[in-house]
């Protein structure tokens, strides 16, 4: 049951919701959708479920036109995120409700309804709670019986519209988690929207991170972190530090740092952008040769992480780094002392000498190599 | 005493009660008062006359068929100016107000003519055998008339705040336009609609002025009760008259009571909290 979107294009009054778009969803995958508003994530969700129709493109399951067959028709299960439960219903009859509109011949028994919304109501552990209405309930509540009413019609395709984002933060985590079993449980092909890549990363096989009507990235969560294919997914996914490179004499630089050979074809003159993850920035506080003396401005401590604010004055911007909450004590670190800082990975794209614009293709992974006796020995 | 966040809870009370008193309860007291002059035996002969019960059964029977007219009629004008956007909703909304606002004389007049034998309408109904004007039918039309923009103007806000993403989810469960509407989005309507019904209803048994230009008040046809109560202060019988009023009173009072009885019926779900 192979999903097939391909150069999917849809405009909203003036701007491209999505501009063709090519994805194709395997049988059984957890999929997330990621990206800032406005990046046509939901827009792509509601094709899927038939609320929406793109302008150009197409849609196919198996090879099947998806696009010819209506919402009602679809067998998807939609989960929106604020529920959109039936408050006039009771909890047993909001999860019966797709049963129940079926026609005749078709439908279940009264009895075999019961009985399977009674499984369902077991499965999102809310047996018991079956004559409730769904203002008696919490929020976490409501989203499982959203959940149950969505899996009741036995859906192929399960689909999620930042499920979670109307829950405070431990609901949230406790939930994520339920999900992801139950998704290994029932095996649904199931695919999500969120903003938050947190919950993107922890709970999707493959995620999609979106911007601007555009798929910036497709891949598994290891790979969007480690290996982040363009500027956009650098500064979107976690967090990371941005730093222009100057390409000369067949090397990089960094301010007055050489740090490696200039991976790029001729002509090897112009600009770089790199990007640095906090935790790949060491520290010595031993002044060494290779690398940017650096002046630590703030230490925040956030749980077991401990933030550091550096100054770099020979880049003239301010670097954030990360180390152990605990290392950061023993080590004494406090605000005005003078560091070394030395990137050890950085993803970098070079400037298109014309149009100056990053080239997102050219991306290479530097690992620069210092001298022995030169290595920051914190990390 | 529990503490109140709010002040004034005493002193708000109390002037509601007393402005209810006042306004609303003395005049009513007065009435029954005048109403309690008149003999058992006698009110029983004013109620029982033929020509009594046939006004009450029309002045009630047309009101509450008025108001189920307007149940109907106001959903969907309602609906449309909620639901779509078209050029001239803006003046089509202020419109829904004009009955209000129209002196009931004024519409009883323009309802005439509009339906007399050789009005506007009324030349091409009447040879079809509908007989609007001068007849029963002609009660209900004005009746109608006065209560619809009740009906409008209390479902508006109802449907303004019907979420998109609940008739979306009944789609994608497989249900039909017509089950969304009746399954879904009706019995949320429903606690709104009975309380634009009974306002139309009560609009409508208390009409005056419109209907008796239109009705031809044909003594036991097309007579309507406050007409009778009218002719009897005419003839200086102001106790007759009373009895009457009080009659209408305590059956208007029993129906807004049903109305209101199944009202909270309707909206069971809303009345539990957690």
């Amino acid at each position: 049951m192979t999903i097939e979107l391909a150069r999917l294009s849809r405009r909203f009054a003036g701007f491209a919701a999505l501009d063709e778009v090519n994805l194709a969803i395997a049988p059984g995958e957890f999929v997330a959708l990621l990206g800032p508003s406005g990046s046509g994530k939901t827009t792509l969700l509601r094709i899927l479920a038939g609320l929406d129709y793109p302008d150009a493109g197409t849609v196919t399951q198996d090879g099947r036109d998806l696009l010819a067959v209506d919402a009602r028709a679809r067998k998807v299960g939609l989960v929106f995120q604020h529920y959109a439960l039936f408050r006039h219903l009771t909890v047993t009859e909001n999860v019966a409700f797709g049963l129940r509109v079926r026609p005749r011949r078709v439908r279940p028994s009264r009895a075999e309804i019961a009985a399977r919304v009674d499984k369902l109501l077991r499965r999102v552990q809310l047996d018991g709670l079956g004559d409730r209405y769904p203002s008696q309930l919490s929020g976490g509540q409501r989203q499982r019986v959203a959940l149950a009413r969505a899996l009741a019609v036995e859906p192929d395709l399960l689909l999620l519209d930042e499920p979670f984002g109307a829950l405070d933060a431990q609901v949230r985590v406790a939930l994520r988690r339920w999900l992801r079993h139950l998704h290994e449980e029932l095996g649904l092909t199931t695919v999500f929207v969120t903003h938050d890549q947190e919950e993107a990363l922890e709970l999707a096989d493959r995620v999609v991170v979106m911007n601007r009507g555009r798929i910036e990235q497709v891949g598994t969560p290891e790979a969007i972190y480690q290996q982040p294919a363009t500027p956009f997914v650098c500064e979107f996914i976690g967090k990371a530090n941005r730093l222009t490179l100057r390409r000369r004499n067949g090397a990089l630089y960094a301010g007055p740092l050489r740090l490696d050979a200039d991976p790029w074809p001729a002509p090897q003159e112009g600009a770089a952008l790199a990007y640095v993850r906090p935790e790949h920035l060491a520290l010595s506080a031993t002044a060494l040769e290779d690398g940017w003396p650096a002046r630590l401005r703030h230490v925040y401590l956030s749980g077991s992480i401990a933030h550091l604010e550096l100054e770099v004055e020979a880049l003239g911007q301010v670097l954030e780094a990360e180390m152990g909450g605990e290392e950061a004590q023993r080590r004494g670190l406090h605000p005005g002392m003078t560091l070394t800082v030395q990137p050890r990975a950085l993803t970098a794209f070079p400037l298109d000498p014309a149009s100056g614009e990053p080239e997102a293709a050219a991306r290479r992974t530097l690992r620069p190599h210092y001298g022995q006796a030169t290595v920051a020995r914190w990390r | 005493m529990r503490r109140r966040i709010l002040p004034g809870f005493g002193l708000s009370l109390g002037y509601a009660l007393a402005y209810l008193g006042l306004v609303v309860l003395l005049p009513l007291a007065a009435l029954a008062w005048k109403a309690s002059a008149i003999g058992p035996g006698q009110l029983l002969h004013l109620l029982a006359a033929p020509r009594t019960l046939a006004a009450l059964k029309l002045s009630f029977g047309g009101a509450l068929l008025a108001a189920l007219a307007d149940g109907a009629i106001g959903l969907l004008v309602g609906w449309v100016l909620v639901r779509y956007r078209f050029p001239g909703r803006r003046l089509l909304d202020a419109l829904v107000d004009l009955p209000f606002a129209l002196p009931t004389a004024v519409a009883g007049i323009a309802l005439t003519a509009l339906y007399a034998p050789n009005g506007w309408l009324g030349r091409w109904l009447e040879p079809h055998g509908l007989k609007i004007a001068y007849a029963p039918a002609g009660v209900l039309v004005a009746m109608v008339f006065v209560g619809f923009p009740f009906v409008v103007r209390t479902l508006q806000p109802v449907l303004e705040s019907l979420e998109s993403d609940v008739e979306e989810a009944a789609t994608t469960l497989g249900a039909t336009r017509a089950q969304t509407f009746l399954r879904v989005i009706a019995p949320v309507l429903l606690p709104t609609l009975l309380t634009g019904f009974a306002l139309a209803l009560a609009r409508a048994v208390g009409e005056y002025g419109s209907v008796i230009f239109i009705a031809g008040n044909l003594p036991m046809k097309s007579e309507i009760a406050p007409l009778l109560i009218v002719q009897q202060l005419e003839e200086f019988d102001y106790t007759g008259a009373a009895a009457l009023g009080t009659a209408m009173l305590l059956v208007s009072l029993l129906l807004l009571l049903a109305v209101t009885l199944l009202q909270r019926w309707s909206r069971r779900w809303a009345e539990v909290r957690a």
